[in-house]
């Protein structure tokens, strides 16, 4: 208790159209103190390098921002509608938004706040009030239209400080977005990231979310997204070289008759720890899921997939299916996978399933007694692994990482 | 053909084989020149597989003793891809399913190392498809089960169609064919069979593992060796395999048995 309520005496003031949401959380934090392994949804978590976050100092203005990545992939196609995220800055002070992208106004910004549950989910979440406890800059935008050209927002990170950053997007009823959100770590940074979207009635998002870190960064980002009815949303997910990451998508279905795809790689190395914790709540009829989750685990890390679902008695008729298959590449890794599901409602179809292997012999064999080398047969089956959730990233996804030099750091 | 002054490709000397301390191999000497044909039989369990697999380097076997010599050098000291490289071909019984893996690239991939090996010029992506092309006339296979993930969703036939593809391209020295005829209706073991004799040449060898002699009514082999606990128990011509037909395993089992009595 004592690391958050010294984290938090260090806060600035609450101030400006968050200031009520700060104040709550800080509030809310002070009370959590610190998770601790007894609460289930903390297990697992590595909480000294949890510690070692709030020991950062919150990103100052005067640091460089750091992608880490080649220069030349950060400059978006002119198709694309790219919004660099800076935890200080207004970050659309260098963008102009075409034509179906607006920014919400303080006074729209503030209804939204206060109509949602968000001072609820700040008392029952962790990673909510420790983002909303630091966020100064919030993008709040309103989309609509069908043929808008894809979003592209990219969270960079500051060597040796602490970085909140916040977005909240509301599609509007039948547009069609394709979103791509890229976040960076470098050496000991750490990075809070909240995005609350809304999928309007009858609206389509392909969501690509590319987390890559460095050294000892660190990440938890939660992606709270409700859905409308007739409503289709499609999240794909890689996560790669974070001291610790925790991804948190968090899906529900206000009232039924939604699509959700959820498809998540993690791929670890070194002293990693990976985690994916998804939430998908039905609340109404006919809703569907389409999730699977692959992680490939070397060396001595440690990945971890926490999968949730909610069939309450409303949700008659739904239809989820959940798939965990996991690459244990070295006996140093570790793996825990737990699907959860809570199922009240009767007539309902919901499937799960996990599986932990290291690559299959016969095939290494079979592709050895082509004149494959081991190294290179190895490469070539593990990219077969991923590609299975690659293909659901859009083609503009591909400038932000090369999969075989990923795959090549992995022993 | 047998022609004795051609060139000593395959000597398998006293082979014993384990997997998982089970001896499977217990025994076994062959000698193979350019140019001949081999066909190996035997009832199951009989090691005719595992000879198979020890040749090409399968981790699952260990080599207790005796040695194998691959055209002067030493089998047993090369890695798997260094056996395949040389010219040691393996057509699998159970071709693997590998789902995520090209099966054009793949073979465009096995193609060139090979051709490393021999000297020639890497083939880039157009050229690869050209030579393809002409090869996959060969086993009269449909192209389009180069789109496809390696052997995924291939029916049996196919697989042993894609096999037989893999040794046109990368034209081994010697081809070891395991149960290439198992699973395979008439028309398609007319087919693998005519692809084989295609591939055949003075300069290279082939090892056929079969059961049955209807696969060597399409391939003539030069000898028979019936296999029996680890063992070659005998060699005989082509009418070896006919008198297997008509009279069994436990014929030849006994004659030896009876031989080794006296």
């Amino acid at each position: 208790m004592a690391a958050c309520r010294q984290w938090v005496e260090y806060l600035p003031p609450p101030d400006g159209v968050l200031e009520k949401c700060q104040r709550i959380s800080r509030q809310a934090l002070m009370n959590f103190g610190l998770p601790t392994h007894e609460l289930e949804a903390w297990r697992l978590t590595d909480l000294n390098r949890l510690k070692e976050i709030l020991n950062l100092p919150i990103s100052a203005k005067d640091n460089e921002l750091k992608i880490k990545t080649n220069e030349s992939f950060v400059k978006a196609p002119n198709n694309i509608v790219q919004i660099i995220i800076d935890p200080l800055k207004n970050p659309l002070e260098s963008t102009n938004l075409p034509t179906g992208f607006k920014v919400l106004s303080s006074k729209e910004l503030q209804e939204k706040l206060d109509q949602s549950k968000l001072y609820d989910s700040i008392n029952e979440n962790w990673t909510i009030a420790l983002n909303h406890a630091s966020t100064e800059q919030i993008l709040a935008l309103k989309i609509e239209g069908k043929e808008l050209p894809p979003l592209e927002l990219v969270i960079p990170s500051q060597a040796g400080f602490f970085s909140p950053t916040r977005v909240i997007l509301l599609l509007e009823k039948n547009t069609k977005l394709d979103l791509l959100q890229v976040v960076s770590g470098s050496e000991n940074s750490a990075q809070s990231h909240l995005i609350d979207i809304e999928v309007g009635q009858d609206a389509e998002l392909q969501h690509n979310f590319i987390a890559l870190g460095g050294g000892q960064a660190s990440l938890l980002a939660q992606i709270a997204v409700n859905q409308m009815n007739g409503s289709n949303y499609s999240f794909a997910a890689l996560q790669h070289g974070w001291a610790l990451s925790r991804l948190e998508p968090r899906i529900n279905q206000l009232n039924g008759k939604a699509k959700t795809k959820l498809k998540g790689l993690q791929i670890s190395n070194g002293k990693q720890q990976l985690a994916t914790h998804s939430s998908v709540q039905f609340n109404g009829p006919e809703g569907q899921l389409e999730q699977l989750q692959k992680t490939a685990a070397s060396e001595s890390s440690h990945c971890i997939f926490n999968g949730e679902i909610n069939v309450p008695q409303i949700a008659q008729k739904t239809n989820a299916a959940q798939l965990s298959r996991n690459l244990l590449l070295s006996n140093r890794a570790r793996i825990d996978t737990k699907p959860e599901l809570e199922i009240v409602a009767d007539d309902v179809r919901c499937t799960h399933g996990a599986t932990i292997s290291n690559l299959q012999e016969e095939e290494l064999f079979y592709l050895q007694s082509r004149g494959i080398k081991a190294e290179t047969a190895t490469s070539l089956l593990l990219k077969a692994y991923c590609q299975e959730i690659l293909n659901n990233f859009h083609v503009d996804a591909s400038r932000w990482f090369d999969i075989n030099n990923l795959l090549a750091r992995i022993k | 053909m047998i022609r004795p002054d051609s060139n000593l490709i395959l000597e398998i000397s006293n082979l014993h084989a384990s997997v998982e301390d089970q001896p499977i191999l217990r025994g076994v000497n062959l000698k193979v020149r350019a140019g001949e044909i081999h066909a190996v039989m035997g009832r199951n369990g009989s090691g005719k597989s595992t000879l198979s697999k020890v040749i090409a380097g399968h981790p699952a076997y260990t080599v207790t003793s005796g040695s194998v010599s691959f055209q002067g050098k030493d089998l047993l000291a090369m890695e798997p891809e260094e056996r395949a490289r040389t010219g040691v071909f393996l057509g699998f019984q159970y071709p693997v399913e590998i789902p995520g893996v090209s099966n054009l690239e793949f073979l465009r991939v096995a193609t060139n190392i090979r051709r490393q090996q021999t000297g020639e010029e890497e083939l880039d992506t157009f050229e690869f498809e050209d030579l393809v092309q002409t090869r996959l006339q060969m086993v009269q296979m449909n192209p389009n089960f180069l789109e496809r993930s390696v052997n995924e969703g291939f029916s049996g036939g196919e697989k042993k169609r894609n096999e037989i593809l893999q040794m046109a391209l990368l034209e081994p020295i010697i081809a070891i064919l395991d149960e290439t005829d198992s699973g395979l209706d008439i028309d398609a073991l007319r087919v693998v069979a005519s692809g084989v004799n295609q591939l055949s040449k003075p300069s290279t060898a082939t090892l056929l593992i079969t059961h049955y002699q209807r696969l060597l009514n399409e391939i003539i082999p030069d000898y028979v060796h019936v296999m029996s606990s680890g063992k070659i128990l005998r060699t005989g011509g082509k009418e070896l395999a006919i008198e297997l037909e008509q009279s069994g395993y436990d014929w030849i089992e006994q004659t030896v048995t009876s031989k080794e009595g006296h």
